[in-house]
């Protein structure tokens, strides 16, 4: 296995591993590989929606694959955030991106506990639809509240603010410096300064260095999960999540860590909303946000592997990526995509990348099985 | 429609009924479709997400009998004109419908029961069933056309009086040719009652009467009540659990094709998409009468209907569906069970 | 025998479920530092008793005291973290996490750690985190477990779930340790090893409350006995007294031979 290996290599060894795959997936939309690149429409542009999704599929991780928690309105909270930018930086005030980004995470992560306080008494299943609901009751209040612009959205939401000298149209572009990207002729890759990006100038026509802040959030959330899951506070999730009544009595507020579990999922959400509403088109409506998505978030995790951060990720970069690269079914492509995420689910129930307890309980349980035919003598299990 | 008062809606005797009787006719529709979800969740403890497709697959088959048996004139009609073709096309969405809920559960879920797999995992493969089995129907026109079918069932496929080579056109809007028109029967307090709303909201409950008596009453119904409550145990004593888990699923789509041609009588048009929003409201119905609960689908159904529809007289009609599932969050919040509880399991089914 | 402080006392409890009363009147303390035997045959409440010393149910009437302090209307959680922690009968263990971790739950149980601490590494999430993987494997080391700390509590033997349970609920820091039959399903030559753990526990600082069904373990190993019958104490006393209580005889001994065994 490709973790074994990776995990016998030596710590510097590691590091420098890690830090040139951080590397290429930050140089992935310039480096434009052939057959992962999408032809049909801008790949900077796909991959922005690609580490937003993996962004979101991570956030809903904590929800429902550490806490146990099944969220079918996660959209609800993608939508908080992106309005919260909408009203703060265009439609009822013009404060910088920056500053209105944790403002839009602590309003969602508000939003998260208030559904949350009264919806996670309800029991598991019911939990579902209740959620279902809440995400269905933001879209349609969105849709149908002037204050928040109605039917017609939220336009000219500002881009996030230029790191770097500003553009000076028409010769100047702007920023640091820029970085040309690979133009591919079949294997041959050459340069392509025509379409450079320039560091970090946040316009219209390159999705790029979107991408970029996004991947940052991403690796800091990241981070941030890997801290918490190795906690106690990890550890009151996933025993809520195995037993609640045990985990009570084993001195586990269990309601308490289920609605942190629930408002830390949205606040990721509103973070990842937030950065989806200043993103290149600078425009959101109700409709950027049909209750669809929320199943869409949810397979993502579920295919991926519940409870796996890696695996979350991957089934959210699966999620959007793949719709984009087979444009060339067109038509078909949602016809495939829900035959491929039925054919997943059944091919691999645990998820592509399961949490390794799965596997190890998956492991123990067939040698249970083993055990009871008699195929194994228990001796040798013991040995093994 | 403006928005009334609450003084208004309780105040004035007629639109109080209005709203009442009103919502009570697409609870029924609700309360058929409920069924389907809490049948299956009552013997399999699984969402049955795709369940709205199983409707929306009714609700064309509706439509597609009246082109072979009428053509594609656009005509009305009143109901007793249309009932004899009514018939028909119910015979058929219940068969349409029916064999996609068969077909759903041979494809989607039996692998996976099988394979004693995660709940969510079978939620995960339902989501993707419920999307291949919209997109189907979205793309028939293209579908037919790559098997060289097009034009043989360039009627089915397009709208009427439409060329088969605009293509797309069949996500659009797709009508019953025949359009039933109510005739006015009576007033109930000043309701004006008619043939085509009585129609549904008896033949509704009826069929919740008769499946109410098959599941207490027969041996499958045993089966059913067996499974549901330990299926280990129903399999020691010989109760073939996939034959249960399979007629659940045949009776939820009969009841969906039933709902289906309740549905087109009243709306007339349907589309890929119109099951979506139905399907969930029909859970919540589900959910809120207590789930795995027969008589709760009904209750839960009818009451989502009558509440939807005071919400919408009360808030604007933009809000009903909030008020739906504010509604359902309340009951919940009281009684965690549902209404009457879930009881599937129990004698009383 | 010197009168130790009561740690836990049981003051005329009633619960009704419906028209059944399920505890009639029940009194009895718990005195620091015993081993406290809870027995009576099947039915007699035992569990009953239990649930409502942990919070699970509320009492209809009467007054659970511990330390002195009313334990009606406390979460249950907030009961365990007071001082009281149990296992189930029918095991429960968080089955996906290894045994260290299902310790670690319990020792959480005291962790002041919140998020902040946790997300920034700050010095209480260090200390406690330390803290708590020492005691966890202190833990383990007392249960004989020790050895299978990595392994998945699903993975482990039948005995050793269940001393993974007394471990997990010793993890909590308790005054008060709740044992609910422990020994069910256990060989004669496991019961005696459990006999000796229990021993080994409170000479650790723990009481013990024993709830059990096999008279030789009850006997062998309690300073004093409680015996329920149909929702009524119908005894009290040390064991050699319980043994010969005609009472007692009459209403479990005589009565179920091969639990008496």
């Amino acid at each position: 296995m490709i973790a074994e290996r990776f995990s016998a290599l030596p710590k510097p060894a590691k590091v420098l591993l890690v830090l040139v795959l951080v590397l290429f997936i930050y140089a992935l939309p310039l480096l434009r590989p052939p057959l992962i690149t999408t032809d049909q429409i801008d790949f900077g542009g796909v991959m922005f929606t690609v580490a937003i999704f993996a962004l979101i599929a991570l956030g809903l991780n904590i929800v429902i694959g550490y806490a146990g928690l099944l969220d079918l309105g996660y959209v609800g909270f993608y939508a908080t955030g992106a309005y919260s930018i909408g009203v703060l930086t265009s439609q009822h005030g013009s404060w910088p991106f920056f500053l209105t980004l944790p403002v839009a995470v602590a309003v969602t992560m508000v939003a998260g506990v208030i559904l949350g306080a009264p919806t996670l008494r309800v029991r598991g299943d019911y939990l579902a639809i209740v959620t279902l609901g809440f995400g269905e009751i933001i879209r349609i209040t969105a849709k149908n509240v002037d204050w928040l612009g109605a039917a017609a959205g939220i336009k000219d939401i500002p881009h996030p603010n230029n790191i770097g000298p500003a553009p000076e149209l028409p010769f100047d572009k702007g920023g640091f410096f820029a970085i040309p990207r690979v133009e591919w002729n079949g294997l041959i890759p050459s340069l392509d300064h025509e379409h450079a990006t320039h560091v970090l100038i946040f316009g219209a026509t390159d999705a790029i260095p979107y991408y970029w802040v996004i991947l940052t959030a991403l690796i800091l959330v990241i981070f941030g999960d890997r801290l918490i899951k190795a906690s106690r506070i990890g550890r009151a999730w996933e025993a809520t999540r195995e037993d609640e009544d045990a985990a009570e009595l084993m001195g586990v507020p269990t309601f308490k860590y289920k609605l942190m579990a629930f408002a830390l999922g949205a606040a990721i959400g509103g973070l990842a909303g937030a950065f989806y509403a200043s993103g290149q088109g600078g425009y959101i409506n109700p409709d950027s946000f049909p209750l669809l998505y929320s199943m869409l978030f949810v397979a993502a995790v579920i295919v991926g592997g519940s409870g796996n951060r890696w695996g979350a990720i991957v089934g959210g970069v699966l999620v959007a990526y793949l719709p984009e690269r087979f444009r060339d079914f067109a038509d078909y492509r949602f016809l495939v995509f829900g035959l491929a995420l039925m054919i997943l689910a059944i091919w691999r129930p645990e998820g592509l990348l399961p949490p390794r307890r799965t596997k190890r309980a998956k492991a123990a349980a067939a040698e249970i099985e083993a055990l009871e035919e008699g195929e194994i003598e228990p001796e040798e299990v013991q040995h093994a | 429609m403006t928005p009334l008062t609450l003084h208004e809606l309780f105040g004035n005797f007629d639109s109080f009924t209005n709203f009442t009787l009103g919502g009570l006719v697409f609870g029924a529709i609700y309360a058929l479709i409920a069924l389907g979800y809490t049948m299956v969740y009552g013997v399999l403890q699984l969402i049955n997400f795709a369940h709205s497709e199983v409707f929306m697959y009714g609700t064309f088959a509706v439509a597609w009998v009246f082109i072979l048996l009428h053509g594609t004139d656009q005509v009305s009609w009143s109901l007793g004109h249309a009932l004899p073709i009514l018939l028909v096309a119910l015979i058929g969405a219940m068969a349409m419908s029916a064999g996609v809920a068969l077909l759903l559960e041979r494809v989607a879920y039996r692998p996976l029961i099988n394979k004693n797999a995660p709940k969510l995992i079978a939620l995960i493969s339902a989501i993707g069933a419920s999307f291949a089995l919209s997109e189907a129907m979205g793309l028939r026109d293209k579908l037919t056309q790559k098997i060289g079918l097009a034009d043989n069932l360039k009627d089915y496929v397009s709208k009427p009086g439409v060329a088969i080579q605009n293509m797309g056109q069949a996500r659009d809007i797709y009508s019953n040719p025949v359009t039933i028109v109510p005739k006015h029967l009576f007033n109930i307090f000043g309701y004006r009652v008619t043939d085509v709303d009585l129609m549904i909201v008896v033949s509704a409950v009826l069929m919740m009467v008769a499946l109410d008596q098959v599941v207490r009453r027969t041996r499958f119904g045993r089966g059913i009540r067996a499974v549901a409550q330990d299926p280990e145990a129903a399999a020691l004593m010989g109760v073939n659990s996939t034959r249960v888990v399979q007629g659940t699923f045949l009776i939820g789509g009969m009841m969906a094709g039933a709902a289906a041609t309740l549905y087109m009588t009243k709306i007339g048009s349907t589309q890929l998409n119109a099951g979506f929003l139905l399907g969930v409201k029909a859970f919540t119905a589900a959910v809120m009468g207590g789930i795995g609960n027969l008589r709760g689908a009904l209750l839960g159904g009818l009451i989502l209907g009558v509440a939807e529809s005071w919400g919408s007289a009360v808030f604007g009609d933009t809000w009903r569906d909030v008020v739906a599932f504010v509604l359902l969050v309340l009951i919940l919040l009281v009684r965690p069970s549902g209404i009457l509880g879930e009881a599937l399991g129990k004698a009383r089914a | 025998m010197p009168e130790s402080r009561a740690v836990l006392e049981v003051d005329d409890v009633t619960i009704r479920f419906g028209g059944l009363t399920a505890l009639d009147s029940v009194s009895f303390e718990i005195r620091e530092g015993e081993i406290l035997g809870l027995i009576g045959p099947n039915g007699a409440g035992k569990t009953t008793c239990f649930n409502v010393m942990t919070g699970v149910y509320q009492a209809t009437s009467g007054q659970v005291r511990f330390d002195g302090r009313p334990l009606t209307k406390l979460k249950r959680h907030k009961i365990t973290q007071l001082g009281i922690a149990r296992t189930f009968q029918n095991i429960r263990l968080f089955k996906s996490m290894t045994v260290l971790e299902n310790v670690m739950v319990g020792t959480d149980a005291n962790s002041k750690v919140g998020f902040f601490d946790a997300l920034f590494r700050l010095p209480r999430h260090r200390r406690t985190e330390a803290e708590s993987l020492a005691r966890a494997k202190e833990i383990l080391e007392v249960v004989g477990i020790k050895a299978r700390y990595d392994e998945l509590a699903s993975n482990l033997s039948y005995g050793d779930q269940r001393r993974l349970e007394i471990a997990r609920a010793m993890a909590t820091g308790p005054k008060l340790l709740c044992l609910d039959e422990p020994a069910a399903g256990f060989n004669p030559a496991e019961k005696q090893k459990l006999m000796e753990l229990i021993r080994k526990v409170r000479d650790e600082g723990y009481t013990v409350l024993l709830i059990e069904h096999d008279m030789r373990l009850v006997m062998g190993v309690t300073d004093r006995i409680v015996v329920l019958e149909f929702g009524k104490k119908i005894a009290e006393g040390s064991p050699a007294e319980i043994r010969d209580n005609p009472a007692v005889i009459a209403a479990y001994l005589g009565v179920d031979e091969e639990d008496a065994s």
